[in-house]
């Protein structure tokens, strides 16, 4: 007889211990950049709701960054980076195809029993790896998991492209997802369409590039407008599932951090979900530009800084972005 | 034209961008005359859809430059 497998024990839930982030030191206001698209401060304010956004320095690099805001999370988690057992990296603007970001970032933190992937789902990609933190733990595949998100989309935006070069910039948010006796991470809602894989896409592929070499290298482009539609028409939705999976309604809300697209998406998402008043939401777009993937542990984690949030209190994440992939969660405050 | 349509569509300019109902009319155009830019045209196209019951596909949006050509559309999309 074939001896039967074991598995580890389960455990009842999962929770997000501690949250870490890391803002490039460069302040980046909008005249800089209407200078280079023949556009002006008040028109990138109305559009987007940004002020000004971080940009990193050019030798500081997606590992720097996700290193940086990782180690805050794990010092504010008090957990030692021996005890990580699954580092997730949600990035889209890590310059090498291979290795991974997260095999790097796993050596310089010193997390050696760990493994590591990058999660290539834009700026979905934070809460897909929340959720994907959440099942590990759960399943007693590993007691801590390290779930990081990471931009610098100033290397893959062109710098004079008049619908994206306003929106998007720089920086790292992490969290520490480790046991709790109850769950504190919500079932996930995830999903990707496919079918709309134009929206938010690379102006080429690296084959093509290498066959017809052009002065710009390939860079992200999107349809703003399909983007938003789909956002504010879909997310809606989306959240409405999370909430439902979760067995809660949005007046248990205490805030509500979706991805920071753009302050007009996150506006016509609240319209649409019809938010009570006393829930907090994530307006960090306004500092700090749209980050893709570090978009939603940034601004929780600006969240928790600026506001007295009980611990334990519920939010509702979501992601959601190229590919057009989106993943969305209610979680307890750390 | 529909002036039920009108009105509606009215009502929904009022709330996307808070033009006054008053100067909602056919030959108005969304950017030029009602403080309609972009982003909130897919708003106002988004509700059109949920009150009138029609599809508006993207590719249509840019040919409903005024009020008349939105009326017009909904209009045929009912029928």
């Amino acid at each position: 007889m074939t001896a039967a497998l074991r598995l580890p024990a389960t455990r009842p839930g999962s929770r997000i211990m501690s949250v870490g982030s890391y803002r490039p030191s460069r302040v980046v206001a909008n005249d800089e950049i209407a200078a280079r698209i023949d556009s002006s401060d008040e028109w990138i304010r109305e559009r987007t709701g940004i002020i000004e956004r971080r940009f990193a320095a050019y030798d500081e690099s997606v590992v720097d960054m996700a290193v940086a805001a990782a180690g805050k999370a794990l010092a504010n988690a008090g957990v030692a980076p021996e005890a990580i057992g699954m580092v997730l990296l949600a990035t889209v603007t890590h310059p090498y195809q291979t290795p991974s970001a997260a095999a790097e970032v796993s050596d310089r933190l010193g997390t050696r029993k760990a493994g590591a992937l990058d999660i290539g789902a834009a700026c979905a990609g934070f809460c897909y790896g929340l959720g994907l933190a959440d099942t590990i733990v759960r399943t007693g595949t590993a007691e801590h998991v390290l779930v990081i998100g990471v931009e610098k989309l100033t290397d893959f935006v062109s710098p004079t492209d008049r619908g994206a070069a306003f929106i998007f910039a720089d920086g790292a948010g992490a969290v520490v997802v480790g046991p709790s006796d109850h769950p504190g991470i919500g079932p996930v809602v995830w999903g990707a369409d496919g079918s709309q894989k134009d929206a938010i896409t690379m102006t080429q592929s690296w084959i093509e590039y290498r066959d017809e070499p052009a002065e710009q290298y390939p860079v992200l482009t999107m349809k703003g407008q399909q983007v938003f539609r789909w956002a504010v028409g879909e997310i809606s939705k989306v959240c409405t599932e999370a909430l439902e999976a979760a067995g809660i309604t949005s007046d248990d809300l205490v805030a509500f951090v979706p991805h920071q697209a753009n302050m007009r998406i996150t506006d016509a998402m609240v319209r649409a979900l019809k938010l009570p008043e006393h829930v907090v939401v994530a307006r960090d777009i306004a500092t700090t530009g749209n980050t893709s993937a570090a978009s939603v542990p940034l601004a929780l984690d600006a969240l928790l800084q600026s506001t007295d949030l009980p611990s334990g209190g519920l939010a509702l994440l979501v992601g959601f972005g190229a590919g057009l992939a989106y993943a969305a969660q209610v979680v307890e405050l750390p | 034209m529909s002036q039920e349509i009108l009105e509606g569509l009215a009502a929904i300019v009022n709330e996307v961008a808070g033009t006054p109902v008053a100067d909602i009319t056919a030959d108005k155009a969304f950017i030029d005359d009602l403080d309609i830019d972009s982003l909130s045209m897919v708003e106002v196209v988004m509700a059109c859809e949920d009150k009138f019951g029609v599809s508006i596909p993207d590719g249509e949006v840019k040919n409903l430059k005024t009020v008349g050509d939105a009326v017009a559309y909904i209009e045929k999309a009912q029928a």
